[in-house]
């Protein structure tokens, strides 16, 4: 058989995957920073040594970084060509969080290892890392108020923090001074470090093992298969243009949403992304960079496409026209700490959104869509020390052909579980009053959306300022097919014996909270999929004893009544159907 | 005369293994039937009848059962109540946000306790173990009432920060054990008092959705062996590799879960010890999955971290037992992009493999192994159709060979490889990940498949040597027979080390051994020495994964803790942390009541042994590998001798398995019958 015979281009497509899974698996179990220990906001990946292009990703890996080291690999080769970052030796780890090259937040910091295999540089391992401060005006990073990129933090360009395999102390001290909490971040940076050796000694094995011109030659390979599948999947949407809008809350700054516009064309194996008719870049840092825009529709489609292999192949059948003089194309000094989280998740449901009128079995309603940042920072009197408490959320998933959205799903661009409640209340100063179900939040549809979550949190001890970076609280996840939206959503700030909404909603920074104040949050649900009066009815009464709706919403969402003892009264239900239907 | 039974109780069939000793010597017996699904006792019993031994004669009997497992996985459960903390009825059901797989929106998840099932009352503790609302008892008591009202079988009580404080629990067990109707109540601290209200509630709920059942089976079971005559003890396989008293295991009904992984692990891990082997790598591989584990120094991984299906963790120990979806019935095919894969669909055993002729029709990895010679084609399971082998073959032409351009052999052994290349992923994950080697294993082969793969499996990881057992088959029973009684303990402190007070954490030890050595004196006659080992879960400040650190006494020092904390993470994570504070997380003790051990080398009566490894020959058959056809010689494994020594191309056959000795690897017997095979040994 010929070195490239189709087994062992099967088995080298598995063992670059089996590559970045062990390095996601190092990083998050030696990790510190809850955010990548816990959440898994963390990827890994291998990048070709000459232009960046995507060669594997790890399936454990956060799907937002799914496009975006490619162009902070490429942007890196460009610097080290024209002299502006050191050139790569063995050994040698670069890092960096520049948004601009490549990026997505600041907090979003990328470590690189030239790949050397007998001397020869073969190819690039590069991993992120969410870390829980990089300096600027809130801890945590995720300004609501931030109009440049300076407030957010330490802005770092590609410089080798190792240096042939030892850490330069100068660039830590520099790294180190800018940071809040700084005395964990070793164990982190150790972490990141020893996750790129772990994956440079499995390559190593691998290209051993199979030669490196047969590795090299297989992985051209495996990219124009990557190709030929995304033709495939692409072929069986139908031919035509499917438009859709989804927005944006607002800035934080300026309080009006912004628009994202999308058109998306199929002809032949390949579609197309128009982002023409978006807002321009907005004064808030609910930016975007191209990198995140980009990486926010190739997560899209290979959520619609899940079997597709993570490799630059696999996007070449998706043309992106360069959404240049909108919010989702910032350039330095645009504030961005919301793109990553928040607005890649919007442009996501843009392309949902737009797809499923052309393959409604293959997409489904619009999910919650937020990742729920919300940061409480103080000083907790009791330990006398400080801290910055971040909670995520989930939210309502859409209904879909399969069946209804599930509950507290992660949110579109993430896989990062929640912390307990128990674990929060061990580390932090506060108490929950409730993590809840929260009641009604499923958009009505044959299918359901799923249930966001509501929660109450109260500051035990001393002062606190919380941060809130979150959306869909101008408008809930839209539903499809007829289906109704999922509900928005609310952040309430109960201080004294005042209860408060914040002027933007979904966003807002320093909340002065004393003992006793409570933060309420109820995060968006699922929009819902078709026809609510389509549903069957005895789901709708199962729905209602379970508590998720109640008997009035079963017959003013659903068109379903119910007798006294919550069974359906059959009779009534078709009238009431037929009734609301006409009126509609 | 002493008889002992091991009967483990497996999705398809029904194993046993019987070994008697007395003054005439030791002799062991077998038998395997199909698995009565409906009634599992049958089963047992019909087991037991087909050795000819009366159940009167019995000494004593360990079963391992699938009962909980599949009632959990198929939600075949109990109806069961929930009364929590204001506030938090729907920590069940809402999960710590995620979603069933990382790509994709679809998927649903239903709890196992049904929201209109899951009342709140007021009571709370705080993180400390303070009391900030009292519970309320007549709330309480009205909610007892209103879930059996509701036709709940059995109850569970779970409110926050129980592991710091259970009083409030205690308090509220103890009322509603007066107003239910029956003994399953679980209080959410009992299985495990750690942190983590989702883990520890949804263990507690297992617990209780599979408590009725298990305690229905069980009963039934003793009941029908006393009408034989059986008066003896019945002991219950456990997921941690122990066993427990039939008359205790309902109260923690979810530690049987996974108790058949486990007990093939602790079979390895037994035959591993008198083979003189300290590091292993299970593998058994079966018609849907395949289960790796690793036996590191002689004693089998365990984790409490485990999770059966989408969201139901169950934070109790179990063996570390790792499943992928690739077993014999997994079904190869062409993707979109041109790409040859296998799995993740299975054919399963209905319709199976097209070689079992019960109208499967797509290629499986049992047909390429049919398709290469691997195994017998004069011994298809065909039943109601025979199929031919010209058959397979074609099947495998028209979806495979002839889109890849390739021969029908190729296609077959490309088949093979890709499988291989799929589990030998998930023995890095199990071995590498954890920074071990695999060249540094053996691989324990085992499973109706697992002799089949594993010899080229071991090439692909650069594993030196292969160990098919005896009765590679029956080896899930072989585990009820050796295993020992085991009972283990969770307390979480989460303190800085430097800060703990060093006489608590030697009270905490010293208390958990005794409530294990209490539950294991129930069966004091069966136990020749007892082991207890301690440990401690740690990290450091700041970090939320743990560690687990061997402590080798209850009074062990602060700087000794310290010491053998850094050491366990430098070798996990090849990195020093001088600057951070270590943390102690949870203090574990395990109790070990170690049972008669077992002589592996009875497996395989010596009487039928053949003078010579040449009389063993029972056939030549045309076998694919390396890329050619050879002519290879066929064992009867039961006739092999001791001592032989065989060199591939060969295939060893017996009842229950077929092994194959790829060519340039040299299989011996060793002394106790353990087929090793040498798997670089020719090029050595």
């Amino acid at each position: 058989m010929s070195a490239l015979d189709p087994l062992t281009l099967a088995v080298i497509q598995a063992g670059l995957g089996q590559v970045c899974n062990e390095m996601d698996i190092a990083f998050s179990r030696s990790a510190f920073s809850p955010v990548i220990a816990e959440a898994d906001d963390r990827s890994s990946g291998l990048y070709d040594r000459d232009t960046g292009a995507l060669i594997s990703q790890g399936e454990l890996g956060l799907p937002v970084f799914v496009g975006t080291m490619q162009y902070s690999t490429r942007e890196l080769i460009r610097l080290i060509g024209e002299g502006r970052a050191g050139p790569p030796e063995p050994g040698d780890i670069y890092i960096v969080n520049d948004p601009y090259l490549g990026g997505t937040h600041l907090m979003d910091v990328r470590f690189a290892l030239p790949f050397y295999h007998r001397g020869e540089l073969f190819c690039w391992l590069q991993n992120t890392g969410h870390w829980p401060d990089i300096g600027g005006m809130v801890p945590g990073g995720f300004s609501a108020k931030a109009t440049e990129v300076e407030q957010e933090g330490l802005r770092l360009p590609p410089v080798k923090l190792f240096k042939r395999g030892v850490m330069d102390p100068e660039i830590y001290a520099i790294i180190t001074s800018n940071i809040r909490i700084a005395d964990q971040r070793i164990g982190d940076i150790k972490a990141q470090a020893a996750a790129l050796k772990v994956g440079e000694r499995r390559l190593t094995e691998l290209v051993d093992r199979y030669g490196r011109d047969t590795v090299a030659e297989a992985i051209g390979e495996i990219r124009q298969r990557a190709a030929r599948l995304m033709r495939a999947h692409i072929a069986t949407i139908p031919d035509g243009v499917y438009r859709s809008e989804a927005f944006v809350d607002s800035d934080g700054v300026v309080n009006e949403p912004l628009k994202i516009a999308l058109a998306v064309t199929k002809a032949g194996d390949t579609l197309t992304f128009d982002f023409t008719g978006s807002s321009p870049p907005c004064r808030g840092p609910m930016n975007s960079v191209a990198a995140t825009t980009y990486s926010a529709v190739y997560l899209a489609v290979r959520h619609i496409f899940p079997d597709t292999p993570l490799n630059a192949g696999a996007f070449e059948p998706l043309k992106i026209v360069r959404p240049e003089g909108t919010f989702l194309d910032a350039h330095y000094p645009r504030p961005v700490s919301g793109c990553a989280a928040e607005v890649s998740q919007r442009i996501a449901e843009a392309v949902f959104l737009a797809l499923a009128q052309a393959i409604p079995d293959k997409v489904t309603a619009a999910p919650a869509g937020s990742s729920g940042n919300f940061a409480l920072g103080g000083i907790d009197p009791l330990k006398a020390a400080g801290y910055v408490m971040y909670q995520i959320s989930g939210g309502g998933y859409g209904g879909n052909i399969e069946g209804d959205g599930i509950s507290n799903g992660c949110s579109t661009i993430g896989i990062s579980k929640t912390a307990p409640v128990e674990v929060m209340e061990q580390y932090y100063p506060v108490l929950f009053r409730r993590f809840a179900l929260r009641e009604g939040s499923g958009g009505a549809g044959w299918r359901r959306g799923g249930f966001g979550v509501h929660y109450e949190v109260e500051l035990l001890r001393g002062e606190a300022r919380a941060s809130f970076v979150m959306d869909h609280g101008r408008f809930g996840p839209p539903g499809v097919l007829g289906g109704g939206d999922g509900a928005p959503n609310i952040v309430r700030i109960h201080r004294g014996n005042e209860v408060s909404i914040p002027e933007h909603l979904s966003k807002d920074q320093d909340i002065p909270l004393s003992r006793g104040d409570r933060v309420e949050v109820m995060t968006p649900g699922g929009g819902g999929y078709g026809d609510p009066f389509r549903r069957d009815a005895a789901l709708v009464a199962r729905d209602v004893i379970r508590g998720y709706y109640t008997a009035e919403e079963a017959r003013s969402l659903f068109g379903v009544v119910l007798s006294a003892d919550g069974t359906v009264d059959a009779a009534a239900t078709a009238a009431a159907r037929s009734r609301l239907k006409r009126s509609a | 005369m002493r008889r002992v039974v091991g009967i483990d109780v497996g999705g398809t069939f029904t194993d046993l293994l019987l070994y008697e000793t007395g003054p005439g010597g030791e002799r062991v017996r077998l038998a395997k039937i199909p698995t009565t699904a409906a009634n599992q006792a049958v089963g047992v019993l019909g087991a037991i009848a087909e050795t000819g031994v009366a159940a009167a004669d019995l000494d004593l009997i360990i079963h391992g059962t699938t009962a909980t497992t599949n009632a959990v996985l198929e939600r075949k459960v109990a109806r069961v109540g929930l009364i929590t903390t204001r506030g938090f009825r729907d920590t069940l059901e809402l999960g710590r946000r995620t979603r069933p797989r990382p790509y994709g929106l679809f998927g649903t998840f239903e709890p196992l306790i049904p929201r209109e099932l899951r009342v709140e009352i007021d009571e709370r503790m705080s993180a400390r173990g303070e009391v900030v609302v009292p519970l309320d008892e007549t709330a309480l008591a009205a909610a007892v009432g209103k879930l059996a009202g509701m036709g709940c079988e059995s109850l569970v009580i779970h409110f926050l920060h129980s592991y710091a404080n259970p009083a409030h629990e205690l308090a509220a067990g103890a009322i509603a054990r007066r107003l239910w109707p029956n003994e399953y109540v679980t209080l959410g601290h009992a299985l495990l008092s750690e942190y983590r209200e989702y883990e520890r509630g949804t263990t507690a709920s297992v617990n209780a959705a599979v408590q009725p059942i298990l305690d229905r089976y069980v009963r039934r079971l003793q009941r029908e062996l006393e009408d034989q005559g059986f008066k003896r003890d019945l002991l219950v396989m456990n997921g941690n590799g122990g066993t427990v008293s039939a008359r205790v295991v309902a109260r923690d009904a979810a530690k049987t879960i996974m108790s058949g992984p486990a007990s093939g692990v602790m079979a390895a891990a037994a035959t591993l010890a008198q083979s003189g082997i300290k590091n292993a790598i299970t593998y058994d591989m079966g018609g849907t999955s395949t289960d790796v584990a690793l036996v590191h120094g002689g004693v089998p991984q365990v984790s409490a971290e485990l999770t059966i299906d989408y969201g139901l963790p169950i934070h109790v120990p179990m063996v570390d037992v790792r499943t992928v979806g690739a077993g014999g019935g997994s079904i190869a095919s062409i993707n979109a992009a041109g790409m040859l894969q296998v799995g993740p669909q299975s054919a399963g055993s209905e319709p199976g493999p097209i070689c079992y002729g019960r109208g499967g029709t797509l290629p499986t990895i049992t047909d390429a192994n049919l398709v290469l010679g691997r195994l017998d084609p004069d011994r298809l399971l065909a039943v109601s159709q025979p199929v031919t082998v010209a058959q397979v073959r074609d099947a495998f032409g028209a979806t495979l060979a002839k889109p890849l351009g390739l021969g029908i052999e190729q296609a077959a052994a490309a088949v093979i490889r890709l499988a291989n290349t799929h589990m030998a992923g998930a023995i890095r994950m199990v071995s590498l990940s954890r920074g071990h080697d695999p060249r540094d294993f053996t691989l324990f082969a085992f499973g109706g498949a697992g002799p089949l793969h594993a010899v080229a499996l071991a090439r692909e990881l650069g594993i030196p040597e292969v160990l098919v057992p005896a009765r590679p088959g029956l080896t899930n029973a072989l585990g009820c027979l050796v295993a020992d009684l085991r009972q283990d303990f969770v307390n979480t402190l989460n303190t800085p080390l430097d800060t703990v007070a060093m006489t608590e954490v030697g009270a905490i030890l010293a208390a958990q051994r005794e409530r294990g050595i209490a539950i294991n004196a129930e069966e004091q006659s069966e136990i020749v020495e007892t082991t207890v080992l301690h440990g401690a879960d740690m990290q450091f400040r700041g970090q939320t994964h743990l560690i687990r650190v061997a402590i080798p006494r209850a009074d062990v020092s602060r700087e000794e803790l310290q010491a053998l904390f850094e050491e366990a993470y430098f070798n996990r994570f090849q990195v020093r942390l001088p600057e951070i504070k270590a943390v102690l997380v949870n203090l574990v003790t395990s109790v070990i009541g170690r049972r008669r051990s077992f002589p592996i080398g009875a497996l395989i009566e010596g009487g039928g042994r053949a003078a010579s490894a040449a009389a063993a020959i029972i056939a030549e058959r045309e076998l694919f590998a390396g890329g050619r056809w050879h002519l290879a010689r066929v064992f009867d494994r039961v006739k092999l001798p001791i001592g032989a020594r065989i060199e591939g191309p060969a295939i060893v056959q017996q009842v229950d398995a077929t092994t194959v000795i790829e060519p340039g690897s040299v299989a011996t017997v060793d002394a106790i019958g353990n087929l090793r095979i040498d798997v670089f040994g020719a090029s050595a």
